[in-house]
Parts: structure tokens; C-alpha cells; sequence
């Protein structure tokens, strides 16, 4: 491992174009070293094609990869400084657990395999497996072998390939702990695909939303989370309600927003423009329900008399659609707190939040962006 | 099976009928394996303890002659090891040229697959016999294989190609080839392709790929295919008849002669002897190549 000198990962101007299909398209990325790093998006968005380039399993049709001052975008696989934990882990049926983590050591011809094999089923709680075939292993043990088989190499980049998506969903929260936890331990840089925008906030330190072959947006999950950079961001990770407003113009550090007759407000950093038609942005959980007529806060922005027409109550909170009177419903989710009645379907209410948790979009955008995949991970 | 019919009160007439039914689908074939496989089994390995002096004109009588097994083996040692030494040659030569071809199918050839596999099965359109004749006229003294390769002094002015231990292997090798490409073929189809990826992000180079994963992987085809060539070219005559010599005579060769002479027993024991034989080299051979613990 390359301890002194920096071993970032720099992706630049990397295309790769399939018969007929441009599957990623002049994507620039800098992971830096150590870094819990992941690329989310839907299914065919390129994320998978950019990890195989990295790997050297796909060459990329322009563009360069290089890790640390070293190109590596010719290098042959394993030629690598770099391994993959792949999907549905590829685990060698013929061999053993053990000779499956030693794969590696034994082609590069590194001493002390027995012990370095045994360290490594240690980290993944995994000792006394060592003999079993990996068909006698459990789903979660299988995916823990594919991340030992790879570690054990001491990559300067580790590349997981929606590493937990054959497991069922509790099995996922532990291994993404577990998954941290390692990352932390050993310190090499995770590059991780996932589809699963709750997996990626739980571990990346760093997110790139992927969508049609180029990264839509980059930042820390909060950062993604709390000021999208588009409609898709928006949609794709957690739930955006997305309103059709027009700005009327800037005053104190803020911008002031027509929301069909309403007036709100929103601070200018977190606008994308600041003219013309917009979407409005705000999250459900940002948002608080009044009865109608009721005092706000000083400040808050605040559309009035809406109509309760669904409550979903969950337990932890309840889930509101509230229709507003141009017929648009927006979801919000309450805490059930017990501060406040329960509302009922049909109460009149009004919708207040503050301004420093809206956030303003270009209308060129389509607001529905990135709403059908979440559906699909739902189902 | 009886643990997924839950009606205790109505189960025991209907599993009468399905235990019936399981026996009504056994009965054709195991009759037929009776009359045509017990039977003639039963029979040659009586032959083979026939009194050696019968005639088919005098008839046999069973005389326990356990030396027929000792005087057959006496006279017919040598073809009896020519025959395990050809059909070893043949299963080598096929591997080798089997195994490319096969990968190739299963890994290079894209679209033209299906027709590639078309290809390999197409010889069994026509007759085993048929197709050995044409391969005894390309190689004929007179045929341009042979002036060709004189033209070129590969063969010398009185070389020749038939009758030579070589024609018969060639004969072998290229009757038997197909049995060796389909189980490979299905073997290596199966390999699912991350596992080669994953050799290759583990630092193995292509061909230590290939040492490490693929061929392993393949064994199940490799054994399949090897027995699949060996049991059949062990036993066959053909080939050494017409591509070969008395010097070629493999022990099909001996036991098609001394049926033909109507000396049953020692035909009978020469069979019995090559069968033991393949059984007990099949048995070592798949327990050595452990194949039982792939997937």
C-alpha cells in the first residue's frame, strides 16, 4: 500500500459507448485516498460500467483513469493495484474458503498464506469456515468470503458491485455496519455501486448520483440530501415535494418566489437560478401542518388553506397528503409526537417550513425525474 | 414425497395408486433391459464357461471351464493391450483437439454457436461405417492425400497412409471426436463468465486464469468426455478393419473373428475380460478425478 505519496482515483473525460448505446459519457471523478466512496443510481445509469473500467474489465471508449501518478487505463486486470468484491460475489466453486481468500496472495507468490488467510476470516468473523465450499455457506457469509477474498490483497482501491443486494433487508443493515466498520479498520479506498440510496447514505463518506451515463450531482450525503442539485437528486434520494413557482426577485440575502399567489422566500445560495419559472423544493419531513388560521412562526414560509385528503399513520410518524387549493397534493411526515391532536381527513390545514429548507430548481426539469425508480426499490 | 399427501383419511388408497403408477412407468423399461440387457449378459458370461472342445454343430455344455479365461488371455494379450493403448491415444488426441474447439464454442463464437455445434453433430448424419470406408479411400495409396504429401516428400516415394497404426487412431479420434466436444462444450457453457473475471481482478494472467478456474471448473466435461471416447474406442473394430492391418487388430477385431468361428467361449471370455477391464480403469479413473465435488 502506498502510504506515503497521495493514491487518489482520477477519472477524466471517461466514455464508454456500447453498439449503439452511450452507457457513460465523459464522466470526470476524483475519489480521494481512504475515502468510503459510492455511485448511486437506477438500473442501466453506467454506474456499473464506470467500477468495470476501474477494474480494467471494460475499456473505456475515451478518457483516462490513473491512480495515484500512475495511469492505469491500459493496464490489463491484474495488473491492478485493485480488486472487486462482485455481484452475487463470484466465490470459486471448485476451491475451499480458504484457498478462495489465499487466490490472490498465492498469484502474486506472497509468504505466510496461512497466516494472512486466517487474519483475514478473522476480520470477517469467518475463522472456522476455512474448509467449507462456499455452497455451504449462507448468503451473508458468501458476501463476507468476497470481501476477505478481495482485502486480503491490500488494494489501493477496493471495488464493491452492489455487494449486498442478493441479501434480505436485515441482513443488508448489519453488513452495512459491518461494512464500515472494515472500511475504517483498514483504510483503503471503497468505491460502491448500489442502486440503494439508504445504503450509500448509511456508508459513503462521499455520494455520486449517477443518472444516464454522467453524475448528476457529488457531495456528502447530508449536502446531496439537503440542497439537490436537480430533480432527479431530489426525487432519487428521499422524497422531494417539487412545486411549479416563479421568482419576482432578490431582497436580503434571499429570493423572493410566487408560489401560485403565495409569496415565500428562499436564501440565494440555495437557488439554481434566480429568474424566471422555477421548481420549489422542500422536503416532507420539513414541512409542519397547522389547522387553519392558526399563528406561525415569524419567517416561515407558508401555504394556506390546504385539505387533509390521506393520512397513513406508520407508528414512529404519520404520513400527510395535503391538497392545495391549485389541486397539487404535497406529502408531509410528522413525528407523532403527541404534541399536537391527529389530524383527520378533510381538516383544513395550512403548510409552513422554513425558508433555509427550501430549495429552488430549474424548471427546465422534469419534476417526476427520478420518482419511478424509487418505486421500484420499494417493490 | 409421502410427507406432501396430507389427507390422512382418503391417503391410503391414493398412495397405493401413485406406488402402482410409479411401477406401471418402470415395467416397459426395465422389461426391456431384462430381455435385452440381463439376459445376453447372463448368457455371454455362461458362454465364457462353456467346455472349450464344443462346436455350434455339437453344441456346448457348461463345464465351469475357468481356463478359458486363462488361455484367452494367453493367446490375445497383445491386441487385448493394443486396443487399451489405441483407445488411450484416441482419448488424448480428442482432448486435444476437443477441448480448443469446445472453448471456443462456449466462450468465442458469438452467434455462430449454435452452427458451430450443428457442425460437430453433423457427421452423425451418416453411418459409423460409412464414414470410416470414406476415410479408408482418403487415405488410399492412390488418393491425393498420399500423392500430395509425396509431392511435398513429407512421405517417401513407397509411404503409405492405410494401414498403419496411425490411420486407425486418426480413424478413432475422428469417430469418437464428437463425444468428446458435446460433454466439454456443456461444461464450460455452464461456467458462469464473473468467475473468469474474478481470476483476472486476482491477479491471474489469462493462462493462469485458465489453470486455476477454467479448467477445473471444465473437469466434470473432461471425465464425461474421456469415458464417452475411451469405452467406445476400446471396444471398437471397425477402424482397425478397415484402416488397419493384422498388425492393428485391436480385440474387437479377435472377438467379431471367433464369434464369427463359432468359438463361443473364448470370444465369450475375451468380452467378459475387456468389460471387467474398462469397468475397474472407469472406477479408478472418476474416484482419482474426484469429480463427485464440483457443482
Amino acid at each position: 500500500m502506498n502510504l506515503t505519496g497521495s493514491s487518489d482515483l482520477v477519472l477524466s473525460g471517461i466514455s464508454k459507448q456500447f453498439a449503439g448505446h452511450r452507457a457513460v459519457h465523459q464522466l470526470d471523478l476524483t475519489v480521494p485516498q481512504g475515502e468510503f466512496f459510492a455511485l448511486l443510481g437506477p438500473s442501466g445509469c453506467g454506474k456499473t460500467t464506470t467500477l468495470r473500467m476501474v477494474a480494467g474489465l471494460e475499456e473505456p471508449t475515451a478518457g483516462t483513469i490513473s491512480l495515484g501518478d500512475q495511469d492505469i487505463t491500459g493496464l490489463r486486470p491484474y495488473k491492478r493495484p485493485v480488486n472487486t468484491v462482485f455481484q452475487n460475489y463470484a466465490l470459486f466453486p471448485h476451491l475451499d474458503i480458504f484457498e478462495n481468500v489465499a487466490f490472490g496472495l498465492r498469484r502474486r507468490g506472497i509468504k505466510e498464506v496461512r497466516q494472512k488467510v486466517g487474519e483475514m476470516l478473522d476480520l470477517v468473523e469467518l475463522g472456522a469456515y476455512g474448509k467449507r465450499k462456499p455452497t455451504q455457506l449462507s448468503g451473508g457469509q458468501q458476501q463476507r468470503v468476497a470481501l476477505a477474498r478481495a482485502l486480503i490483497n491490500r488494494p489501493q482501491v477496493l471495488l464493491l458491485d452492489e455487494p449486498l443486494g442478493a441479501l434480505d433487508l436485515k441482513l443488508r443493515r448489519q453488513m452495512q455496519i459491518e461494512l464500515k466498520r472494515i472500511q475504517t479498520e483498514v483504510g483503503i479506498t471503497f468505491v460502491h455501486v448500489t442502486h440503494d440510496q439508504e445504503e450509500a447514505m448509511t456508508m459513503a463518506d462521499t455520494i455520486a448520483v449517477m443518472n444516464a451515463g454522467v453524475i448528476e450531482q457529488l457531495g456528502s450525503p447530508a449536502e446531496l440530501y439537503d440542497l439537490p442539485a436537480t430533480t432527479f437528486v431530489a426525487n432519487f434520494l428521499g422524497q422531494s415535494n417539487l412545486v411549479r413557482a416563479t421568482i419576482l426577485g432578490q431582497a436580503d440575502g434571499s429570493v423572493v418566489v410566487d408560489v401560485h399567489g403565495g409569496k415565500i422566500t428562499v436564501p440565494v445560495p440555495r437557488c439554481r437560478v434566480t429568474e424566471g419559472d422555477v421548481w420549489m423544493g422542500i422536503r416532507p419531513e420539513k414541512v409542519f401542518l397547522a389547522p387553519a388560521g392558526s399563528e406561525e412562526e415569524a419567517g416561515s414560509n407558508v401555504l394556506r388553506s390546504a385539505v387533509v385528503t390521506d393520512v397513513s399513520y406508520i407508528g414512529v410518524s404519520t404520513q400527510y397528503l395535503a391538497k392545495l387549493p391549485w389541486g397539487q397534493e404535497l406529502t408531509v411526515f410528522e413525528q407523532n409526537t403527541g404534541a399536537r391532536a391527529a389530524l383527520k381527513v378533510g381538516d383544513s390545514v395550512d403548510l409552513h417550513w422554513q425558508p433555509s429548507h427550501t430549495f429552488v430548481l430549474d424548471a427546465a426539469q422534469d419534476a417526476l425525474a427520478g420518482v419511478e425508480d424509487i418505486a421500484d426499490d420499494a417493490g | 414425497m409421502s410427507a406432501l399427501v396430507p389427507v390422512p383419511a382418503a391417503g391410503k388408497p391414493e398412495r397405493q395408486g401413485r406406488r402402482l403408477t410409479a411401477y406401471l412407468l418402470l415395467l416397459p423399461g426395465g422389461l426391456w433391459l431384462l430381455l435385452f440387457f440381463v439376459v445376453p449378459i447372463v448368457s455371454l458370461l455362461a458362454a465364457s464357461l462353456y467346455d472349450p472342445d464344443g462346436s455350434i454343430e455339437a453344441g456346448f455344455s457348461m463345464t465351469w471351464s475357468w481356463h478359458n479365461y486363462v488361455d484367452a488371455l494367453a493367446d490375445y494379450a497383445r491386441p487385448f493391450g493394443r486396443s487399451l493403448w489405441y483407445a488411450l491415444l484416441t482419448t488424448a488426441f480428442c482432448l486435444l483437439l476437443g477441448y480448443p474447439l469446445a472453448y471456443a464454442i462456449a466462450f468465442k463464437a458469438g452467434r455462430w454457436k449454435n452452427v458451430m455445434l450443428a457442425l460437430v453433430i453433423a457427421p452423425f448424419f451418416t453411418s459409423f461405417l460409412i464414414r470410416t470406408l470414406s476415410w479408408k479411400m482418403l487415405l488410399s495409396d492412390n488418393g491425393f492425400v498420399v500423392d500430395a504429401l509425396k509431392a511435398v516428400h513429407i512421405l517417401g516415394s513407397d509411404g503409405r497412409l492405410l494401414a498403419t497404426t496411425a490411420a486407425v487412431v486418426t480413424g478413432l479420434t475422428y469417430n469418437f471426436l464428437p463425444f468428446m466436444v458435446l460433454p466439454l462444450y456443456a461444461s464450460l457453457e455452464k461456467i458462469d463468465h464473473r468467475l473468469i473475471e474474478a481470476g483476472g481482478d486476482l491477479f491471474a494472467g489469462p493462462f493462469t486464469t485458465f489453470r486455476t478456474v477454467t479448467l477445473p471448473l471444465s473437469m466434470p466435461g473432461v471425465v464425461a468426455g474421456t469415458l464417452l471416447t475411451f469405452i467406445p474406442a476400446a471396444g471398437d473394430y471397425i477402424n482397425a478393419q478397415l484402416l488397419g492391418t493384422p498388425k492393428q487388430r485391436m480385440i474387437g477385431n479377435d472377438i467379431q473373428r471367433l464369434f464369427a468361428a463359432g468359438a463361443y467361449p473364448t470370444a465369450a471370455a475375451l468380452s467378459v475380460t475387456l468389460m471387467a477391464a474398462i469397468v475397474v480403469l472407469v472406477l479408478f479413473y472418476v474416484r482419482r478425478s474426484g469429480t463427485e465435488e464440483l457443482v
